[in-house]
C-alpha cells in the first residue's frame, strides 16, 4: 500500500504536468479557429459523448502550415540552422577534447571544471556577451579594422552568421563532454601500435582515434542537436528579422498573433520532427551501454 | 602520452580563449564610466548604484530566488521519489509510461512546455503568477534531478540496504539511515541542477508567468532586446561572480571530502 502511495506521488504530478497539458495542445491544434477562444475546457461535452466531440477536430490548422510558406520554410531553415551548427560545433569541440583528454591527468579536473562553469552560468547572459562583441561599434569590428583586415565594419549581428556563432559558443561544453569522456578512455597504446606499424601521425588519427571516439561524436552532435532545433533566445537576440526558426515562429505565433490554434499546431509538427533524432539517439545510447557490458 | 604537443597546446588556449573572452569582456565594460558599452572612458561603479537602485530589478531577482528555493526544493524531493520508484520499485503498472515521462521532458523544446502548460493554467482557470512557475518549473526540473540521483542508486551496493533491514530497520527506517547518506552528494547535486536551470528559465517562465510576476531572466529579456546597456552589465557580471565562487568551493569540497575519504580508507587497511 505504502509503495504505491510512493510510486502515486511522481506519477501523479507528471500525468497532470506533463501529459495532460500535452493533450491539451494536441486537442487544441485540431480546433477551429473561430470557436478556439477561450475558454477551450468546456468543450467536451459528456451529453454529446466522444463521437460529437471527434466529429468536431479535424486538420484545419496543419492544412494551413502547409499552404503559407511561412512555416515550413521555418522548419526547414531550423534544420540547416542545427545541421550547420552542430558540424560547427563539433569541429570546434572535437580539438578542445582531444587537447584535455591529452593534458597532463594532474590538470584535467581543473580544465573539466573550465568547460563545465560556463555550463553554470546563465544562457541569457552567454548569448548576450555576444551582442556587445559582434554589433557594428563592436569588438570583433573594432579589432578587426584596428589589423586593417577590413576598414568597414561588418554587419554580423542580426544575421544568421551571428546565429551559428551563439549556438556554437552556448552549445560546446555539450559537444565538448561526451566526445572527452571517448577519448580519456581510449588506450593510447592502439595509436602508438598505429604508428609503429607504419601509419603517418594523420592517418592514426583518422584509423583509430576518430572511430574509437565515435559514439562520443555522436552523442554530443545529438545534445546538440536536439536543442537547437526547437531554439528560441539565440534566434530572437542575434538573429535577424529574417532568421527563421520554428521556435521563434511558434513564440510569436502566441504572443504576437495569438492564434493558439496554429500555435498548437506548429508545436506538434515540431514534435514529431524531433522524434526522429531522439529516437534514434535513444538507440545509439542503448547500443553503447549494451557493448560497455 | 603526458607530453603535450604543441597542437594540443594551441586547441586548449584557442577554446577556451573562445569560451572566456566574451564574458571578460562583459565584466570589463560594466566597470565602464560611458553609457556606450563598446568605447572605454574610464573606470567606474556607478552602474552598480543605478542597479542597486533599480526597483524592478531587485524586485525580479526577489521573485527569480523564490521561485528557484521552492521549485528545486519541490522538484528534488518528487524527482528522488521517482528515481527511486524507477531503480528499486520492480515493476508497477505504466512503469514504461512513467519512465517516459522522466525522459522526455528532457528533450521536450522548452516552447513547447512552456506552451502546454500555458494552456493547462488557462483550461482550468489558475491565475498566472508565481505559483505557477513553481509548478511548471518543479515540473521539468524534477526529471533531471530524478536522472541524477538514479544513476547513483544504479551504482550503489543494495545490500547494504538489505543489511539495515536484517538487522531490524522498517523501510523508512533504512531509507533515511543508509540510502539517503549515500545518495546525498546526487541529491544535493540534483538541488543544485535544479535551481540553476530555474534562475536560467526564461521560455517556461514567460509562458506561465502573469503581469503580478516578473523573473530576472524576463526582465533581461526585454532590456536587452532593445540592445546592450551597461546595467545588464554590471548584473551579469554579479550573477557570473556569483556561479564562479559557488563552483569552484563545491569543486574544493568534493576534492577535500575525497581526500578524507582515502586518507579513512588508508587508515582502515593499516589497522
Amino acid at each position: 500500500m505504502r509503495r504505491y502511495f510512493l510510486i502515486a506521488i511522481p506519477y501523479v504530478w507528471l500525468l497532470a504536468l506533463f501529459l495532460v497539458p500535452f493533450a491539451i495542445v494536441l486537442k487544441i491544434s485540431l480546433s477551429d479557429a473561430a470557436i478556439a477562444r477561450p475558454p477551450y475546457f468546456p468543450q467536451f461535452d459528456w451529453a454529446e459523448g466522444i463521437r460529437a466531440f471527434i466529429a468536431e477536430l479535424d486538420f484545419e490548422n496543419f492544412v494551413f502550415l502547409t499552404e503559407d510558406d511561412l512555416y515550413w520554410k521555418a522548419y526547414l531553415s531550423s534544420l540547416k540552422i542545427a545541421l550547420i551548427s552542430t558540424f560547427f560545433t563539433l569541429l570546434a569541440g572535437y580539438p578542445i577534447a582531444y587537447g584535455m583528454a591529452r593534458a597532463p591527468a594532474e590538470w584535467r579536473p581543473t580544465l573539466m571544471m573550465l568547460v563545465i562553469l560556463p555550463f553554470w552560468t546563465s544562457f541569457l547572459i552567454r548569448v548576450y556577451a555576444w551582442m556587445g562583441i559582434l554589433s557594428n561599434e563592436g569588438f570583433l569590428n573594432q579589432f578587426l579594422m584596428w589589423t586593417g583586415i577590413i576598414s568597414e565594419p561588418l554587419t554580423i549581428l542580426n544575421t544568421n552568421s551571428a546565429v551559428y556563432i551563439g549556438i556554437v559558443y552556448t552549445y560546446l561544453p555539450f559537444m565538448i563532454l561526451p566526445i572527452y569522456s571517448a577519448l580519456e578512455r581510449l588506450d593510447g597504446s592502439l595509436i602508438e601500435a598505429a604508428e609503429d606499424l607504419g601509419c603517418s601521425r594523420l592517418s592514426a588519427f583518422w584509423l583509430v582515434t576518430i572511430p574509437l571516439s565515435k559514439n562520443g561524436i555522436i552523442a554530443g552532435s545529438f545534445l546538440v542537436f536536439i536543442p537547437v532545433l526547437g531554439e528560441f533566445v539565440i534566434p530572437s537576440l542575434l538573429g535577424g528579422s529574417n532568421t527563421l526558426m520554428i521556435g521563434k515562429v511558434l513564440w510569436e505565433e502566441f504572443f504576437s498573433n495569438r492564434d493558439w490554434p496554429v500555435a498548437s499546431a506548429v508545436a506538434v509538427v515540431l514534435l514529431l520532427l524531433l522524434v526522429i533524432p531522439i529516437v534514434l539517439f535513444q538507440r545509439n545510447q542503448q547500443k553503447q551501454q549494451e557493448a560497455e557490458q | 602520452m603526458n607530453r603535450m604537443s604543441w597542437f594540443n597546446a594551441v586547441s586548449l588556449t584557442l577554446g577556451f580563449a573562445f569560451l572566456y573572452i566574451p564574458m571578460v569582456i562583459l565584466v570589463i565594460f560594466s566597470f565602464n564610466e560611458s553609457k556606450l558599452v563598446t568605447v572605454w572612458a574610464g573606470f567606474s561603479t556607478k552602474w552598480y548604484g543605478e542597479l542597486l537602485q533599480n526597483e524592478a530589478f531587485l524586485n525580479a531577482a526577489w521573485v527569480t530566488l523564490k521561485v528557484a528555493v521552492f521549485s528545486s526544493t519541490l522538484a528534488t524531493v518528487l524527482g528522488t521519489i521517482a528515481a527511486y520508484v524507477l531503480v528499486r520499485g520492480g515493476r508497477f503498472m505504466g512503469r514504461t509510461l512513467f519512465s517516459g515521462m522522466i525522459y522526455a521532458p528532457l528533450v521536450m523544446p522548452e516552447v513547447i512546455t512552456g506552451l502546454s502548460l500555458l494552456l493547462l493554467f488557462i483550461g482550468i482557470g489558475l491565475d498566472r503568477g508565481v505559483f505557477t512557475i513553481v509548478l511548471a518549473h518543479t515540473t521539468f526540473a524534477m526529471c533531471y534531478v530524478s536522472v541524477v540521483v538514479s544513476s547513483r542508486l544504479v551504482t550503489f551496493d543494495r545490500s547494504l540496504e538489505e543489511a539495515a533491514l536484517d538487522l531490524g530497520c522498517s523501510a523508512s527506517e533504512a531509507f533515511r539511515l543508509v540510502t539517503l547518506p549515500i545518495i546525498a552528494p546526487a541529491v544535493i547535486s540534483g538541488w543544485l541542477l535544479a535551481f540553476t536551470l530555474s534562475l536560467d528559465d526564461l521560455v517556461i517562465a514567460s509562458f506561465t508567468s502573469g503581469p503580478s510576476a516578473t523573473t530576472l531572466p524576463i526582465k533581461i529579456f526585454s532590456a536587452v532586446r532593445l540592445g546592450v546597456s551597461p546595467e545588464i552589465n554590471a548584473l551579469s557580471t554579479i550573477m557570473i561572480a556569483i556561479v564562479t565562487v559557488g563552483v569552484i568551493t563545491a569543486s574544493l569540497v568534493t576534492k577535500h571530502q575525497v581526500a578524507k575519504q582515502k586518507r579513512e580508507e588508508m587508515e582502515a587497511v593499516r589497522t
